[in-house]
């Protein structure tokens, strides 16, 4: 017969087994993509897979000789950056004056905006990309910033919506009698209050923005081509790509994966943040 | 110090009148070895004409398809030069959206092309793109193989030879299959190989009035022989075998016997790449009862779009990268065997042949390629492996699915061929057809 604490401890010794179950699963594509950015394209290709091989850096060679890395890694900073800070600038006050003046279509005109993601990005491809030649948006970062900015908005509003209305009326209140204007009082009170959240958000949004492919190969060609067009370059119709795509793809996914390193304290608060309450 | 100020006004004016005159263009491409040799050698083209520079875009086939299609028929105007198949310059032709080749220079020569090649890329006797590279489709063996086995490949070999060949060879318990064939949907995919296998057996895609044909006894035949060949003799999980996927089973000595594009010839004696290197046997692509349309003919060109903004610059780019000046580049630089194949008759010089042993076979194939006679009944379209009309990329990738599905026996082939029939029908009905 178990104790009680023996009972707990065997609870914990499984659930953590399967919790690194899990992370394992969700590592080993990263891992398997790192892993065959080492290998020979006959490597790459090799049935059953290979674990053990002779490690070469070829791929990163043949890339760095053919591709300006750089150029693509700088265009895709820039437009997920300049997306995340203008869907930012939006999200707050679109967010707050729907979570703290809310309407009888507050709640309709949230789902509307979030009804926008389920359209299929190719069925207005023509329109868009129409009105991008029209306005001189072809092949510019302006013009992915802004697509991005409209792509992300309603996930934003969404997110920072339910992180405002975690927070009491209360305190806005307080802070609107000591005299504070509207502008003042989302950057002085609402704002530090909210900042886990509002990191969080900036942070999928960078992530989308980074990994977005379909309008970045569609509306760029070579002056603001990002990451994933350089991934995209890589792919062969004819001869062996695996290994040199799995290069470039690790190249790629590098400064998101670092940077979300980095901010994974602020992450995981952001995301427990409307959670708990 | 006056004679300081002149030189230095007069060389203010050389750079001004250097920046005016500077034309950047920018070339749509696709990641193959001959296109990225290209890219490495162009710095020869911007040497010889320091007014050009050259800006490349690399994308995968069908994203670059899409692009492509997205930036011409919106007059986008992203690009200057188009790396396209003969599928896209004959429609494209036709609709006026790509500059006509005229007035290329004496030098070019323009009759060292190659017929098939040359009026595969014409629409009405006008040459809408140049050929960089072209491609015919011939059989791979293990010659090691079939003399273990005691068997002899003919020279011009049929799909039923092939079949009891794949028989006698197929060996799973050793990881050896008979036979590999393309596999995967797609109207570049399986179907490639499908449609050949299927002109060879005298089908055709349409009768005169644009009716389809697909429960004719032609066709079930080609189908029949197809899904049994490669369920009996074929590797696993062939539905999701595209070229890439069966070069590497073929280079990893997994297949005995492959169909496929003439291309991978330089693939599979390449010791970096193929563990076969030195037991691979070359023949022409199988015939049956014809062997009209029976290897496919497709050429990767260069063209300019009429929405280009520097088409003299751009003309000139296509001019010199399918030149003869360029394939004496690429044999000094890289060897005669990197030369880009399929589009010149001077190209196949002995040289050539020696250092190429598939070439004799690839140059037989495409020297018998007629894309304006697929097939050993009279057809109304244009096209070995492909119909050249709007419609048949969205037509054929859907035979293909059904194709797919009768391989990997989601259904019999006779119901794939009852799918077939109907899902062509409705759609050429929609599109207005019979014309």
């Amino acid at each position: 017969m178990m104790t009680l604490k023996q009972s707990r401890r065997l609870q914990s010794v499984l659930l953590g087994t399967l919790a690194w179950a899990i992370a394992l699963l969700l590592f080993f594509p990263i891992f398997w993509m790192l892993l065959t950015s080492f290998k020979t394209e006959i490597d790459a290709f090799a049935t059953p897979p290979q674990f053990i091989f002779t490690p070469t850096l070829e791929n990163y060679l043949h890339i760095q000789e053919r591709s300006d890395y750089f150029k693509f890694a700088w265009n895709s900073v820039t437009i997920s950056f300049g997306a995340t800070i203008i869907g930012l600038l939006l999200a707050v006050p679109a967010a707050y004056s729907m979570a703290f003046f809310e309407t009888r279509l507050t709640k309709q005109t949230l789902l509307w905006m979030l009804s926008t993601k389920m359209l299929p990005a190719v069925g207005v491809l023509m329109p868009i990309y129409l009105m991008a030649k029209s306005l001189g948006l072809l092949d510019t970062r302006l013009g992915l910033i802004i697509i991005y900015t409209l792509i992300n908005l309603p996930i934003m509003v969404w997110m920072v919506y339910t992180y405002f209305k975690d927070i009491p009326k209360d305190i806005l209140e307080a802070a609107r009698l000591d005299g504070a204007t509207t502008l003042q009082e989302i950057v002085r009170v609402l704002l530090p209050i909210s900042k886990g959240g509002l990191a969080s958000t900036a942070l999928l949004s960078l992530i989308l923005c980074w990994n977005e492919a379909f309008w970045s190969l569609n509306l760029t060609s070579s002056n603001a081509a990002p990451l994933t067009a350089l991934i995209a370059s890589y792919s062969s119709p004819e001869g062996l790509f695996w290994a040199k795509l799995s290069a470039v793809s690790t190249l790629a996914c590098a400064p998101i994966l670092l940077f979300g390193w980095i901010s994974q304290k602020q992450l995981v608060r952001g995301l427990s943040f409307g959670a708990v309450k | 110090m006056k004679a300081i100020y002149k030189a230095f006004f007069a060389m203010a004016g050389l750079c001004t009148a250097t920046l005016v005159h500077a034309e950047t263009i920018t070339i749509a491409t696709v990641n193959n070895s001959d296109m990225i040799r290209m890219q490495r050698l162009s710095k020869t083209f911007e040497e010889q004409n320091p007014g050009i520079s050259l800006n490349w875009v690399v994308l995968e086939e069908n994203v670059l398809r899409q692009r492509l299609t997205t930036d011409i028929a919106t007059q986008g105007g992203q690009f200057d030069v188009l790396t396209i198949g003969m599928y896209e310059t004959g429609l494209w032709g036709a609709k006026g959206w790509l500059e006509p080749m005229k007035d290329l220079p004496s030098d070019y020569g323009v009759d060292d092309l190659f017929p098939s090649v040359r009026e595969g890329l014409s629409v009405n006797g006008t040459l809408y793109a140049l050929p960089f590279y072209a491609e015919s489709s011939i059989t791979y063996y293990r010659t090691d193989l079939f003399q273990q086995a005691g068997l002899t490949m003919p020279e011009n070999p049929t799909w039923e030879q092939l079949g009891e060949f794949a028989a006698k060879l197929h060996q799973p318990d050793k990881d050896q299959y008979g036979i590999c064939l393309r596999g995967k949907a797609g109207w570049g995919e399986n179907m490639g190989i499908i449609s050949t296998m299927a002109n060879a057996y005298g089908a055709r895609w349409f009768d005169e009035q644009w009716q389809p044909e697909f429960t004719g006894p032609e066709w079930t035949k080609a189908a029949t022989f197809y899904v049994d060949t490669m369920k009996k003799y074929g590797p696993p999980g062939a539905s999701s075998n595209g070229f890439n996927e069966t070069l590497a089973l073929f280079n990893s000595g997994k297949c005995a016997l492959w169909v496929d594009a003439s291309v991978a010839g330089s693939f599979t004696i390449d010791k970096s790449q193929s563990k076969v290197a030195d037991h691979v046997g070359f023949a022409t692509s199988p015939t049956q009862v014809t062997d009209k349309g029976s290897s496919w003919l497709y050429a990767w060109s260069l063209a300019v779009p009429t929405s280009s903004k520097h088409k003299q610059a751009a003309q000139s780019f296509v001019t010199w990268a399918t030149s003869q000046q360029y394939a004496q580049l690429v044999a000094e630089k890289d060897g005669i065997a990197n030369v880009p194949p399929g589009t010149r008759k001077s190209t196949y010089s002995d040289a050539y042949l020696q250092a190429a042993p598939f070439a004799k076979v690839s140059l037989a194939m495409l020297e018998k390629a007629d894309p304006a006679h697929p097939s050993a009944k009279p057809v109304p379209y244009v096209g070995i492996q492909y119909v050249t009309i709007p419609e048949f990329q969205a037509i054929g990738t859907s035979v293909g699915k059904l194709f797919a599905a009768a391989l990997t026996g989601q259904m019999p082939v006779q119901q794939a061929l009852q799918a077939a029939q109907q899902s062509t029908l409705r759609e050429m009905k929609r599109a207005g057809y019979p014309k």
